[in-house]
């Protein structure tokens, strides 16, 4: 019998298309690629530069989300450089071929939604997108990960990409989470535990009874966040969750292609006994609803805690990233995390941008009030999100409550459009970064879920949301 | 890309852990269609206060510092977003090299499509070359990527790993585009069976 081999290991040696035994560099096919604004212009320029063509469009998918306006889009983009850059994605894709989600495109959204909503990331595959969070595919048992412009360029090209094989951990969630506790609690949990770089190196594949009982879209957010873990992806094995999801997608097989495709799909899951390189297991039950209180991820809390004191720190350095982060987010060590205001809230982003999030926050906001302090804006992912929620009349209950129901894109996860914090204002955030000045320069970022997120809307400060929940 | 092999140049401290590809360059820089022109928003944030005036205590602010070629940075340098804009705005401020303890994936392996040599060194060592930077600014720091070695003026040396097709490449100043479309036919096969075998991709 064949050696027993993890899920990683089965999708990476079925993608190689050259291997270097010297110093086991491999070029590595790459099924399907995503593609946006912001990191795609200089590759096509380089492209054309020494005259090569795509050599797969049917491969590609490109769309604008980091840069398009959350408002009536009729108006076009203001920004011009914003404008120009969308413009020339467009530009880039009929001369090359691609297809392509316009501005005006009900499909159009955060290049990690539409992928999975389109059934183009399938088990198996393996992915690639100049972005950093092309982790979330892996929730489908894909190997996807982000890449840079010069890499975007030679995918184009190439259809490959070189590399070495990562290491392989596995991340076991043991038993069921207990109330109020989400898919995003569950990798900030993580995140805390590992650290920002503890997974530098590896390919992390989530396990255990808590993830394989959540949805696509849990599993999408933890996948999502896996980056923040310093991992170059995460995996989840795809199982009847996973095929339930794609049928009958627009790009997901059809008929006999199908019944295929699930075969396939259903031999990738890490054998018995397979090797990992490192394995952690956490206990379900020690997960809590928690929030970040600095301006690294991994500067977790639970809701019901407070802030840390530097003095504690394990050593110089930490302690002086404690400082300088508890001086940038304005707040004093040993302060309870329920005292902390906020003025602003942002539902949305490609962690928590999905319809199952929409719903998390309805419940939530239903027949409550957005605090009068507070500006709370909800950025669905997509367009088909945005219908979606509608037809369920999600988007009444929101604005009902005091919500602001805007138009699909990243918006304040990064801020490069016209959603912003003003230097000073604290966010409660579902999106996955707290760096300093990454919600606007100066601006204080709390990631949390949606539902916590919405139940601090209400409340005026951090809250926690099981005090919302009987 | 432009070639890698030695380099003799001004070393800037920044001793500060996980600096993120957002500190390095934000986001409202981004916007560019081009790789180059990114320099003097290097570090923005920290390096200027809000009315765009320079901020005198940042490193690259200080005239000893200001031609630094080399930057030495705490763990997990260049975390966060992939934007290759990061490499792009250190290589247009005039940096070749970085030194630190450990990268971020992404990050480290867009260095090397910029030809930036990322140094992986042990925190004791770094730490060292941390001080030497911070005491004696007007020193030289010499890298020699042929043989691996970052060494001090005062002959104090530092050899560092690094893999050996990257090296090559980096001392070359090789693309990896035309590299691999020598393999085409590989390329093609590879297709062909998959064509076969798993019709529905
Ligand atoms: S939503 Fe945020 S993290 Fe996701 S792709 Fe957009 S900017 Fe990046």
């Amino acid at each position: 019998m064949s050696q027993p081999r993890t899920l990683f290991e089965k999708i990476w040696s079925d993608h190689i298309v050259h291997k270097d035994e010297a110093s086991g560099t491999c070029l590595l096919y790459i099924d399907r690629h995503l593609v946006h604004e912001v990191t795609s212009p200089q590759a096509f320029e380089g492209l054309r530069l020494a005259g090569r063509k795509v050599r797969k469009p049917e491969a590609t998918l490109a769309v604008a989300d980091h840069n398009v306006p959350t408002s009536d889009r009729s108006l076009g983009i203001k920004q011009e450089d914003s404008r120009i850059q969308v413009e020339t994605l467009g530009k880039n894709c009929e001369e090359f071929g691609i297809q392509y989600f316009g501005l005006n495109d009900k499909r159009q959204g955060i290049v990690h939604i539409i992928g999975p909503e389109q059934g183009m990331t399938q088990p198996g595959m393996t992915i690639v997108c100049g972005d950093s969070h092309t982790s979330t595919h892996g929730a489908f048992g894909a190997l996807a990960f982000g890449i840079g412009t010069s890499e975007v360029e030679h995918v184009l090209a190439t259809q490959t990409i070189i590399q070495k094989p990562a290491n392989n951990m596995r991340i076991t969630i043991k038993g069921k989470t207990g109330p109020g506790v989400t898919a995003k609690d569950i990798v900030l949990s993580i995140i805390g535990e590992i650290g920002t770089a503890g997974g530098t190196g590896y390919v992390i594949e989530y396990a255990g009874e808590a993830i394989q009982d959540l949805t696509m879209e849990g599993r999408m957010t933890v996948c999502n966040m896996t980056i923040e873990g310093g991992a170059r992806a995460g995996l989840i094995a795809p199982d009847q969750t996973t095929f339930d999801y794609l049928k009958g997608r627009p790009m997901a097989p059809k008929g006999e292609n199908w019944d295929k495709a699930v075969e396939y799909w259903s031999s990738l899951p890490s054998d018995d006994g397979a090797r990992y390189d490192k394995e952690i297991v956490i206990e379900a039950k020690d997960i809590v609803p928690n929030v970040t209180w600095g301006t690294s991820p991994e500067n977790v809390v639970p809701i019901t805690g407070n802030v840390p004191d530097p003095a504690n720190a394990k050593d110089a350095s930490q302690r002086a990233s404690m400082e300088r982060a508890l001086e940038y987010m304005g707040l004093t060590a040993g302060m309870r995390m329920q005292d902390v205001d906020i003025d602003k809230v942002f539902i949305g982003s490609c962690t928590n941008g999905r319809i199952e999030d929409m719903r998390a926050v309805a419940a939530i906001a239903k027949g409550n009030k957005v605090a009068e302090n507070v500006y709370a804006m909800i950025v669905p992912g997509s367009g088909l999100v945005k219908e979606q929620a509608e037809e369920e009349g999600l988007d009444k209950i929101f604005i009902e409550a005091g919500f602001d129901w805007r138009e699909p894109g990243c918006s304040m996860c990064l801020a490069m459009n016209a959603d912003r914090l003003e230097p000073g204002e604290r966010c409660a955030s579902t999106s996955n970064r707290n760096f300093e000045g990454r919600q606007g320069r100066g601006g204080r970022t709390h990631l949390m879920s949606p539902a916590m997120a919405a139940a601090a809307a209400i409340k005026g400060k951090l809250a926690d949301v099981r005090d919302f929940q009987d | 890309m432009q070639a890698f092999t030695t380099l003799s140049a001004i070393a800037a401290p920044l001793p500060m852990i996980n600096v993120d590809t957002d500190m390095i360059i934000p986001k409202q820089f981004l916007r560019t269609i081009k790789r180059t022109g990114l320099g003097v928003n290097l570090f923005d944030e920290m390096r200027y206060d809000e009315q765009g005036n320079e901020k005198p205590d940042f490193v690259l602010n200080k005239p000893e510092y200001r031609n630094a070629e080399i930057l030495v940075a705490g763990e997990n340098f260049g975390c966060g977003s992939s934007r290759e804009h990061a490499p792009w705005a250190i290589l247009d401020f005039g940096l070749r090299c970085v030194i630190a303890p450990s990268y971020a994936d992404i990050f480290y392996n867009n260095c090397f499509k910029n030809g930036i040599l990322p140094v992986q060194l042990p925190q004791e060592q770094v730490d060292r070359i941390m001080e030497y930077a911070q005491t004696t600014p007007e020193s030289k720091v010499h890298i020699d990527l042929e043989y691996q070695i970052v060494k001090l003026d005062n002959n104090e040396s530092f050899s560092f790993e690094i893999d050996p097709f990257r090296k090559h490449c980096l001392i070359n100043g090789l693309d990896d585009i035309g590299l691999t479309l020598e393999k085409d036919k590989s390329i093609q096969s590879f297709e062909d069976d998959r064509a076969q075998n798993q019709p529905w991709l």
